[in-house]
């Protein structure tokens, strides 16, 4: 007889049990990080607790913001007819009203599309520089913007920008022209020397000349009538495109094994790391007519600038300073084994290397930098914070207005200011070479 | 390579100077120099031409005289009969406590911050990223101005502390009054109080020299307490029972020289419409210091991160596999590794928090900029000189900060060959 039954054997696999409702999903990730500890729970209430707090305290009235009304008191009446009385809100309608002031001042209102258009050619002219996904030759316009930025910014004649792009082309020229004659260091000293000529004594009388000629000129705009966001970018853009070679040129100096030259940099960026930014402005503003020739008078945006160049360049320099120490001592030395020369070493093998290790600092130098374009409003410009809050409150209509001014020009400051640092995040980690 | 030993007998040509290596670091150096020098002949005989049409020359004297002019915050006797020089010194000292307090707060805030940004806690990890971020990425002179229009502007008048259901009320067990005018808290009363010494002209409070000398003699004391419980453990292999010591080396010079001096606490009350007693801050001060402190400790508290983050896993893990606590392991492996990435660029913001007190002049806090800068400089019309004292003055103290905080970088700087 056979046996009764065949024993027990299992062809297929169970399937897994769900995991304890606490180590699955929402719930464990809440207890991970939310709950781990006393306390943290603890620590998450209060959090949470701040964060309704302000919320609850600040939405509403943000929510019950009029974007239409032409006054404070109007304001005031529109949210207490439609909430009920005692009742407040923002009032928005001020930045609907003097958007043009905030980002323009006083500038011309017929002349808006200038600065406008300077703007939008500003965007193109820094695309190809932040990505270079974008065709090579737009660099070429890059190089021309600062002169056509200024022209349609403060007007006047075209020559007078054109004349002086065309000192570079007179750098270049001397220097083919002196390099069969004279050898390569004199022609680069030529290149050096002729257009510091040409500026000074051949720009001038030449744009005139031109300027009789072909007269094509658009209508001037005093440094005075500018304010609010121009300025601001004006100065700002200006100040970083100009800062960042001046840095590196100090950084180099200050690491040269010349005396001379490196006591001189070391001299000027302790001082201006030194004192603030303020006094600097004030004595753009003050004193630097002591400084020059009697009588001359230049303009205030751009003492500014000069100002604002200076300052923070000496921060770059230290910077890339930080960049150049951290490079290890055998990229000079394979750089001199090769036979290359100063500058094509700093070029082809140093440069790239240190400012890679300084892209965060110098990105976080210029966000300071544009954040202290502020500043200027001590000095007498409009600056959009200050100078055109001060201004707008002036007017018996704002009278009165606290909050919506300065959360405006706060949120338009943080977008800036935030891409620019996401934007040093994505250069850094594409610029990364490290297999991590 | 060969070493060519002999020199070229050619001797010295001019060109020279610029082909060869061995002169042309001094050529560029000479050409530097002579163009450097030119610039600052031209601008020094600008000057002197300039000062020469004006008909007036470089003077200081002006310093000596009467001011004429009153501040609202005084840390030093000064009435508006002393002289700018007085006012300029007045101004330095709230510079100088406006700078002391922002470092002091900015630290701990920002430790806590940047510590409290590496948390687990997913909510105070992202609430803490969103604080770095907006505070990094807005002017300063905006949070100036903002908290200051908080207190001047949201805050309850003095007289609305009054009554019987008053509209506000003190806060810290009716210790603390937030005014729209000034901040009333509690201060320090002496009954015994010493008094002023005057040595020329240095005035020192010598109640306040006294509790600096317990302080620092109770931390001296305790150091020394300790290096002798290492000695003894070191040599013996028994630490000797040190736990009341140090607190008798901290606390009793501190609590003798109170007692001494018969200090009592003053705690601010309301009189009529104002509130008398404790000390009253004003607005301007408190304003400034909580935008300077929340604006550093931002970075301060990034710096923290990066430092924190800069020491390897492999480190805690080492000290955890040596059978370390948790406490022990951050004082004594992670920190002294951290602290080497951190201090250098916390003195840096130290010295930033310091020059960006000049954005007093927003809120009217009358420190050196407002003082030397402001009203002597508009008074008197002597620019020049007023600007060039007070760069001066904000050179030597940046330079004094940096010192000081490099003498401890280098003492825990990590010693290499």
């Amino acid at each position: 007889m056979k046996a009764t039954s065949d024993p027990f054997v299992r062809r297929e696999m169970l399937a897994p049990a769900a995991p304890p409702i606490t180590e699955a999903g929402a719930v464990k990730w809440m207890r991970e990080n939310l709950f781990s500890s006393p306390l943290n729970v603890i620590l998450t209430v209060l959090g949470i607790g701040a964060v309704v707090y302000l919320v609850s305290h600040i939405a509403p009235w943000m929510l019950r913001g009029v974007w239409n009304a032409g006054s404070l008191s109007e304001c005031r009446q529109i949210i207490e007819a439609r909430y009920g009385e005692g009742v407040t809100g923002a009032c928005w309608a001020l930045i609907r009203e003097r958007w043009p002031q905030y980002l323009f001042g006083f500038y011309p209102s017929e002349l808006y599309w200038r600065p406008v258009l300077a703007f939008v050619l500003m965007l193109v002219a820094i695309a190809p520089v932040l990505f270079d996904a974008l065709p090579r030759k737009m660099l070429w316009f890059a190089l021309v913007y600062p002169a056509l930025g200024f022209w349609l910014l403060w007007g006047g004649s075209v020559w007078v920008p054109v004349m002086a792009l065309a000192g570079f082309g007179v750098g270049y020229v001397a220097a083919k022209v002196v390099q069969p004659l004279a050898g390569t260091i004199l022609a680069s000293i030529a290149a050096v020397l002729a257009p510091v000529l040409w500026w000074l004594f051949a720009a001038g009388p030449v744009a005139a000349a031109l300027e009789s000629l072909i007269p094509i000129a658009l209508q001037e705009v005093r440094s005075r009538e500018f304010g609010g966001f121009i300025l601001a970018f004006t100065i700002g853009f200006t100040g970083i495109a100009f800062s960042l070679p001046l840095g590196v040129l100090l950084a180099l100096g200050r690491q040269s094994d010349m005396f001379i030259v490196n006591k001189l940099s070391v001299g000027f960026i302790e001082f201006i790391r030194g004192v603030p930014l303020i006094t600097l402005l004030f004595t753009a503003s003050l004193l630097l007519n002591y400084f020059l020739p009697p009588g001359t008078d230049f303009d205030i945006i751009l003492r500014v600038i000069i100002m604002v160049v200076l300052f923070a360049a000496a921060y770059i320099a230290e910077v890339v300073r930080g960049g150049l120490a951290a490079l290890p001592r055998g990229q000079y030395e394979a750089a001199d084994a090769l036979g290359l020369d100063y500058f094509k070493a700093q070029r082809l093998i140093i440069m790239p290397q240190a400012l890679k290790i300084s892209i965060p600092g110098i990105v976080s130098t210029f966000i300071g930098l544009f954040k202290d374009t502020t500043l200027v409003v001590f000095v007498g410009l409009l600056d959009p914070l200050k100078g055109i809050t001060d201004a707008v409150r002036a007017s018996t209509d704002w009278k009165g207005v606290y909050w919506e001014p300065y959360i405006f020009v706060g949120a338009i400051f943080f977008i800036i200011c935030f891409s620019m640092s996401r934007y040093s995040m994505y250069l850094e980690n594409k610029l990364k070479t490290d297999h991590r | 390579m060969a070493v060519v030993t002999d020199e070229p007998k050619a001797g010295f040509r001019l060109g020279m100077l610029i082909y060869d290596t061995r002169y042309r670091s001094i050529t560029i150096q000479i050409v530097v120099l002579i163009l450097v020098m030119a610039g600052v002949a031209w601008l020094v005989d600008n000057l002197l031409r300039n000062l020469a049409v004006l008909g007036r020359g470089i003077d200081f004297s002006f310093l000596g005289n009467r001011s004429g002019y009153d501040i609202n915050q005084t840390l030093v006797e000064y009435t508006n009969d002393s002289t700018h020089a007085r006012a300029t010194l007045v101004g330095l000292l709230n510079t100088l406590l406006v700078a002391f307090l922002g470092c002091v707060a900015a630290t701990v805030v920002g430790v806590l911050a940047g510590v409290m940004r590496l948390s687990k806690n997913w909510v105070i990890a992202r609430l803490m990223t969103v604080y770095v971020e907006v505070f990094r990425n807005i002017p300063l002179l905006l949070w100036i101005l903002i908290i200051f229009a908080v207190f001047t502007e949201a805050l309850p008048a003095p007289n609305a502390f009054r009554g019987e259901n008053p509209a506000a009320s003190m806060v810290l067990f009716d210790t603390v009054a937030f005014t729209n005018r000034y901040t009333a808290i509690p201060w320090l009363i002496f009954d015994n109080s010493m008094g002023w010494l005057t040595l020329g002209p240095v005035y020192l409070n010598i109640d306040l020299v006294l509790i600096v000398t317990a302080v620092v003699g109770g931390v001296f004391a305790n150091r020394a307490i300790l290096r002798r419980a290492k000695r003894i453990q070191e040599a013996t292999g028994e630490r000797p029972t040190t736990w009341w010591q140090p607190i008798l080396a901290l606390f009793g010079p501190i609590i003798a020289v109170f007692l001494f001096l018969g200090t009592h606490v003053d705690a601010p009350t309301l009189q009529g419409f104002n509130f008398t007693g404790g000390l009253q801050v004003s607005n301007s001060l408190v304003a400034l210091w909580l935008a300077l402190t929340l604006y550093t400790a931002a970075f301060i508290a990034e710096i923290v991160r990066a430092g924190i983050n800069a020491v390897s896993r492999g480190q805690s893990e080492a000290a955890f596999a040596l059978g370390l606590r948790p406490g022990r392991t951050m004082s004594l492996v992670i920190l002294p590794q951290a602290l080497r990435v951190i201090i250098p660029p916390l003195i840096s913001q130290y010295l930033n928090l310091t020059k960006n007190s000049s954005l007093a002049i927003a809120v009217g806090y009358m420190d050196l900029r407002g003082t030397l800068g402001g009203i002597t400089l508009n008074q008197t019309g002597r620019g020049l000189e007023a600007m060039m004292l007070l760069m001066l003055i904000y050179l030597v103290i940046s330079l004094i900060i940096s010192g000081t905080m490099n003498i401890y970088n280098n003492s825990v700087r990590l010693k290499e060959r």
